[in-house]
């Protein structure tokens, strides 16, 4: 346990030093701020839904960018050699880069809150109801530990920050446009793919449903490609 | 040197070791160790062990597979067969143990560039298991041992190749490991950092067991008890700097300085009785030879008689070792 906070302490450090999130955040402010403006500016009801299914979407282009360097500049660097050969173990190791993935995530995510201070002004005596946001507040972590994952993974195929990001941001847009495809579409085929689709689960919560299958989805997926990542770590030792 | 006698003794039986699983005052026991990178054979079938106390010199030209030795007997990846154990701990399969008894510096000294170097050095402290209340002043004594207190709150990435190695080096001994293992340490150093890096690897003499990798031999013979010679993944010596010099006594030459015509002072020399080659070269207008002799006979008498009576003038006649470097260019095959 000591290990796990030393080594997400670092992580978190070296994540938040890193200049390019912060462009990157700014990046992802300035549009979902943008699509906050149009949704109340248009929209006359108190409710944030199109604007929660649009920040996830958002998500998808960005959160690629917090973790590309995670595992891939250690293994450019050669640190990843005195990190596993000190007292720490793979699952310490990637859990550690995940949670340090997971908490800027979450920061970058922290200022929309700022639109329900605004909504709630907006709104004035409508008043809002806070029951979906919290919900979609619940979709977006889960599906963020679920994109912080993935990234994670591909991070650890490569040495190259960017290869990591680009590979991170294909599969995103492939697990979005599965969904997509199958969207209308009814038979077993297309449930399965429904499934897959990374999308698809997010819309309940924002809806302000909270079902017990999409929270094993997301957990179950992030749980399958932290374990995809501690095995592709201790692969150099079957090489 | 006098402590080198101490590690002469015992080591007749260097590079292969007969040890039995009960005699553990060795601190690393590598036996029947071999790599495959897929197809390409890295380390070829080695054993060895390094004694408790001692500083081993891994000696080899680059390629020879120095780094993925100690990548093994760090627990950064495993052999493709043959057994490691470090502090009687097995490689594969107790690999938290043994990684818990070793300070490792890899070869250019990876650091994270966005670290200040005591933030660094806590950090390493604290998962290489130093407790919360010694961190503090151990990472406070290793700093000014290392020697780079001035730079303690500089950042990583800014230091120089130098101040790099130290911080490395300081990671290593941070939590007082029993073991530790150097690969390259003097490596892009400078002549004068050389020195006290060398100097303080000697300082850590007794405190620690150390194995350290070079492809330069001189620092081998200055700093190390004993060493292990390795090329192409093979193990092609081991014993102390002594004990090479004396493997290879047959080996003596004479050298001979002599002014006069050289080419007739190199027939003259060659048929004299008993010499087998010459080999001439030219010095500040001296002729200077290098003569061997057959069976390790002594012509030192036989020379210089023939010298004088051709009225040349004698300036020196001195029977010599082979060299280190020569023993080491004769063992190792690859250019380095």
């Amino acid at each position: 346990m000591v290990n796990l906070w030393a080594l997400y302490r670092r992580e978190t450090n070296s994540v938040f030093l890193s200049p390019i999130v912060y462009i990157f955040t700014t990046v992802f402010l300035v549009v979902t701020g943008f699509f906050f403006y149009v949704y109340v500016r248009d929209a006359q009801t108190a409710s944030l839904r199109w604007v929660f299914s649009n920040i996830g979407i958002i998500l998808l282009f960005f959160a690629p960018a917090i973790t590309m360097r995670l595992l891939a500049e250690e293994g450019r660097s050669g640190t990843l050699e005195t990190l596993m050969t000190a007292p720490v173990t793979e699952i310490q190791v990637v859990l550690g880069k995940f949670f340090a993935g997971l908490t800027f995530y979450l920061v970058m995510l922290a200022p929309t809150l700022a639109y329900i201070l605004i909504l709630r002004v907006v709104a004035g005596e409508v008043g809002i109801d806070y029951g979906p946001i919290l919900s979609a507040y619940l979709g977006l972590l889960l599906m963020g530990g679920l994109f912080i994952s993935i990234g994670l993974f591909f991070s650890s195929l490569t040495r190259n920050q960017i290869v990591a990001f680009a590979i991170t941001l294909a599969v995103f847009l492939l697990l979005w446009v599965l969904g997509m495809i199958s969207r209308d579409k009814s038979g077993p085929v297309h449930e399965v793919i429904k499934y897959i689709g990374m999308f698809e689960h997010i819309d309940a919560f924002v809806k302000g449903l909270i079902d017990t299958r999409d929270i094993l989805y997301y957990v179950s997926a992030t749980l399958f490609f932290l374990f995809l990542t501690v095995r592709s770590v201790e692969s150099r030792k079957w090489r | 040197m006098a402590e080198k006698a101490e590690a002469a003794e015992g080591s007749t039986a260097a590079g292969r070791s007969d040890s039995s699983p009960s005699a553990s005052q060795a601190a690393i026991e590598v036996k029947d160790l071999t790599k495959y990178y897929v197809d390409f054979l890295a380390v070829d079938n080695i054993s060895f062990d390094v004694r408790e106390g001692e500083i081993l010199g891994f000696l080899g030209p680059n390629g020879a597979g120095k780094s993925t030795t100690i990548r093994i007997l760090t627990c950064f990846m495993p052999a493709s067969s043959g057994v490691v154990k470090v502090a009687g701990y097995d490689v594969f399969t107790q690999s938290l143990d043994v990684r818990r008894q070793i300070g490792y510096m890899p070869e250019n000294t990876p650091l994270y560039p966005e670290m200040r170097v005591r933030e660094y050095l806590m950090f390493r402290a604290t998962i290489k298991g130093v407790s919360r209340a010694r961190r503090r002043s151990r990472v406070g004594e290793i700093v000014s041992l290392c020697g780079i207190s001035e730079v303690e709150n500089k950042i990583i990435g800014q230091l120089s190749k130098g101040y790099r190695q130290r911080v490395g080096l300081a990671d290593a001994l941070i939590a007082d490991p029993r073991i530790l293992v150097l690969d390259e340490p003097l490596a892009s150093l400078d002549p004068n950092q050389q020195q006290m890096a060398k100097k303080l690897i000697k300082e850590l003499r007794g405190k620690h067991t150390i194995i350290f990798s070079t492809h330069i031999l001189a620092d081998v013979e200055e700093v190390a008890d004993r060493m292990i010679i390795i090329d192409r993944g093979r193990l092609v010596g081991a014993g102390t700097p002594d004990e090479f010099a004396r493997r290879f006594e047959s080996e003596r030459h004479l050298r001979i300085e002599v002014a006069g015509p050289r080419a007739e002072v190199q027939q003259t020399i060659q048929a004299v009785p008993g010499v087998k080659s010459v080999e001439v070269a030219e010095h500040d207008g001296l002729v200077v030879l290098k003569v061997r002799s057959e069976a390790a006979k002594d012509v030192r008498e036989e020379v210089a008689r023939a010298v004088l009576t051709k009225n040349w003038g004698l300036r020196e006649i001195r029977s010599e070792r082979m060299e280190l470097a020569e023993i080491f260019a004769r063992l190792t095959t690859a250019t380095h």
